[in-house]
């Protein structure tokens, strides 16, 4: 579209040309809105097409019935909800049985997020703090560094995670070869396993926004910190932290989300003795064949983050709104 | 005013940034003594060093040679949040996450001081810094003149025994710059805090400061009171860095009695003091202040002209052109009346009263 708005002239000049012109101010109002509504067509294209309609399908489709041979039939139905509290009982198809399974791999999945974001926070900030520190003329160079391995395919990385940690792998080998350890350590299929998967899977969506923040931090106020008798640890707690927390928060959220949904890093390093939502979610897509529940599972997965984000927001929104009121 | 003890000492400093080829010398063999309960500037232009030393008696910097000493104990094993010295800085550097009495406040929490103390302190100084009322806000919600009260009423806050300033005005406009500086001096004066002052422009240096050291290039070139420094600049950068300055080049013709007569080649006679190692024939440079040369109208045509002049209110200034083309500019007071005493075209005689010229030891 040509930038009409840049030719004509604007307000009131604009109305009195319209007038001398025969055009009537009205229609000249009911044009521009139209002309408005077009620009942002492609913006709320964008959003309907991708964001509302899938969601909406996926609500409709976790109140609707499974299909014998996957997808859905045109039935209502609750039970995809039922489902994730309640068991049929094997014997009586009518009683239900109250079942923690699904809740548990929620729980687990929450503690192993909760676990990894606190970890990526411990390793990423001081990574971030070392890159923002470098002379300007190198930090780009610092910050290249750091993200080239995030190029290779997750499934590569994770692979390699594998052969590294697994009983034959170079960490045992090594420190059966030291001496230190007999046996070997059993890491892989584990949670922990999936713990360090997570971990360095998303560890650059906690480095890449500290350091951002870090970067922008006045190292003056440091300065000023040591000079006010401040110790090193002060210095870090009672200024560098509050200056670089949007970072932080930015960066727990992104590791955070990712972590929770994961589903490659818990079947290749957990075996897949242990699922986590996202690996749920994909068997109920796959071969369980029970979409509804499946959409259930994930909306409900995402009624406990923003509970959980709506929570934080109340928490620690209060006193950043008085932070910069 | 100025008792004798030294608050601060540097002994032989010298600083060197970088290594091999792009090794700066920020500072070169600068040795200084600062008497307690004074203000005392470092001036010079920038690039002098003179926030290079200040850096190091807050202990930002280590010297590369030689050694700062507080109160007569050497510091250079002690991290800037153990020197009991405080910085105000030229950006200000307030806490933009913290209220302004919680940036006060730092200092003293710091240093583990109970809170029933810090309270009272905190609104001590925001009266000193004439900013009571103005606690609750942020950094961000003030002006720049409040910042830098509130930085100095920060710095001011745990009763440093020396609070260095780091162009604390250079940020303000010019009245508030005026204004900032009787304040600062009052309040050097009220507290009794040695005031290390940094600055490039002289005269803040000269109307603030008891003593101050022009600098250049890494090393002192002068060292005294404002009047002495004004007066009896030492060398060329000295009499050209502090206020207007004429330098004339004159010959010794002769010595008698400790006082030497020389000449220039325009003419002008000076009659000075002599300083040990001249002789007649001998080159020496004269600086002479504009303000200092009384210029009078002749009619007959003489060997000086008006070719320049310029009103600057109380002032005219005028460039004379002398017989051999060279120019010298002076400063005459206008008239009652407001008019200049002189017009462009003019022919005058030009005196140099007996002290006015400075023979400067280049």
């Amino acid at each position: 579209m040509a930038p009409a708005s840049d030719i004509l002239p604007t307000g009131a000049d604009r109305a009195i040309a319209m007038q001398r012109a025969g055009i009537n101010l009205d229609e000249h109002e009911a044009q521009q809105r139209r002309r408005r509504w077009m620009l942002l067509s492609s913006a709320l294209l964008a959003i309907i097409i991708f964001g509302i309609c899938p969601l909406f399908i996926i609500v409709m489709y976790s109140f609707l019935s499974p299909d014998d041979y996957a997808g859905v039939k045109w039935e209502f139905s609750t039970d995809a909800y039922v489902q994730f509290l309640f068991e049929r009982d094997i014997f009586e198809e009518s009683v239900r049985v109250f079942n923690t399974a699904y809740l548990e791999i929620y729980g687990r999945s929450f503690l192993l997020a909760i676990y990894s974001t606190f970890a990526a926070l411990l390793f990423g900030f001081p990574a971030a703090y070392f890159m923002a520190t470098r002379p300007p003329e190198t930090r780009n160079l610092w910050v290249f560094l750091f993200t080239l391995p995030f190029w290779t395919n997750l499934l590569i990385r994770t692979y390699s995670m594998l052969i590294i940690i697994r009983d034959e792998g170079l960490i045992n080998i090594g420190l059966q070869k030291l001496g230190i350890i007999d046996q070997p350590l059993v890491m892989l299929y584990t949670d922990f396993a999936v713990g360090l998967g997570l971990i360095y899977s998303y560890l650059p969506f906690m480095v890449l926004p500290i350091y951002a923040s870090l970067e922008k931090l006045d190292f003056r106020l440091v300065e000023a910190g040591f000079d006010l008798y401040a110790s090193r640890y002060r210095v870090l707690r009672r200024i560098i932290i509050p200056l670089a927390k949007p970072g932080i928060i930015a960066g727990c959220i992104l590791v955070f989300i990712p972590a929770l949904g994961a589903f490659i890093t818990p079947i290749m390093l957990g075996g897949g003795k242990n699922l986590m939502i996202g690996n749920l979610i994909s068997l109920q897509f796959g071969s369980s064949r029970n979409w509804p529940f499946g959409s259930a599972a994930a909306l409900i997965l995402m009624a406990f983050v923003m509970i959980a984000l709506m929570f934080y927001v109340r928490t620690s929104g209060g006193g950043k709104v008085r932070a910069h009121g | 005013m100025a008792t004798e003890r030294s608050a601060v000492e540097a002994r032989g400093v010298t600083k060197i940034f970088g290594h091999g080829p792009d090794a700066v010398r920020a500072l070169d063999d600068v040795s200084i003594q600062i008497r307690e309960n004074e203000f005392f500037t470092l001036l010079g232009p920038s690039g002098c060093g003179k926030t290079t030393l200040l850096r190091l008696i807050a202990g930002f910097e280590l010297p590369t040679a030689g050694e700062i000493l507080l109160e007569g104990e050497p510091v250079g094993h002690l991290p800037p949040n153990k020197r009991l010295v405080n910085t105000v800085f030229q950006s200000y550097a307030l806490f933009p996450h913290m209220t302004v009495r919680q940036n006060i406040a730092f200092g003293l929490e710091m240093r583990g001081i109970d809170r029933a103390t810090i309270n009272p302190t905190v609104d001590e100084m925001l009266g000193l810094v004439q900013l009571a009322g103005y606690g609750n806000r942020r950094p961000s919600q003030l002006s720049g003149g409040q910042q830098q009260r509130v930085a100095l009423a920060r710095a001011l806050a745990n009763r440093p025994k020396v609070l260095l300033l780091d162009e604390p005005l250079s940020a303000l406009d010019l009245k508030l710059r005026q204004g900032m500086r009787v304040e600062l001096k009052n309040i050097q004066q009220q507290t009794g805090i040695t005031f290390i002052f940094v600055t490039h422009d002289q005269e803040e240096a000269l109307t603030m400061s008891d003593r101050l050291a022009v600098m250049s290039q890494g090393r002192i070139q002068q060292l005294g009171g404002p009047h002495e420094i004004y007066e009896q600049p030492v060398n060329r950068f000295v009499a050209d860095f502090i206020g207007d300055t004429n330098f004339v080049l004159a010959r010794v013709t002769a010595v008698e009695n400790g006082r030497a007569r020389c000449r220039s080649d325009s003419g002008l006679e000076f009659d000075v003091v002599a300083i040990a190692d001249v002789a007649p024939g001998r080159e020496v440079t004269f600086a002479l202040r504009p303000e200092k040369i009384r210029l009078a109208k002749t009619d007959t045509p003489s060997r000086a002209k008006v070719v320049q002049a310029t009103y600057v209110g109380t002032d005219t200034n005028y460039v004379v052109e002398l017989a051999d083309t060279s120019r010298l500019e002076v400063r005459v007071q206008n008239a009652l009346d407001g008019h200049a005493r002189f017009q462009v075209g003019d022919h005058v005689s030009i005196e140099v009263p007996a002290g006015a010229a400075r023979m400067l030891m280049d």
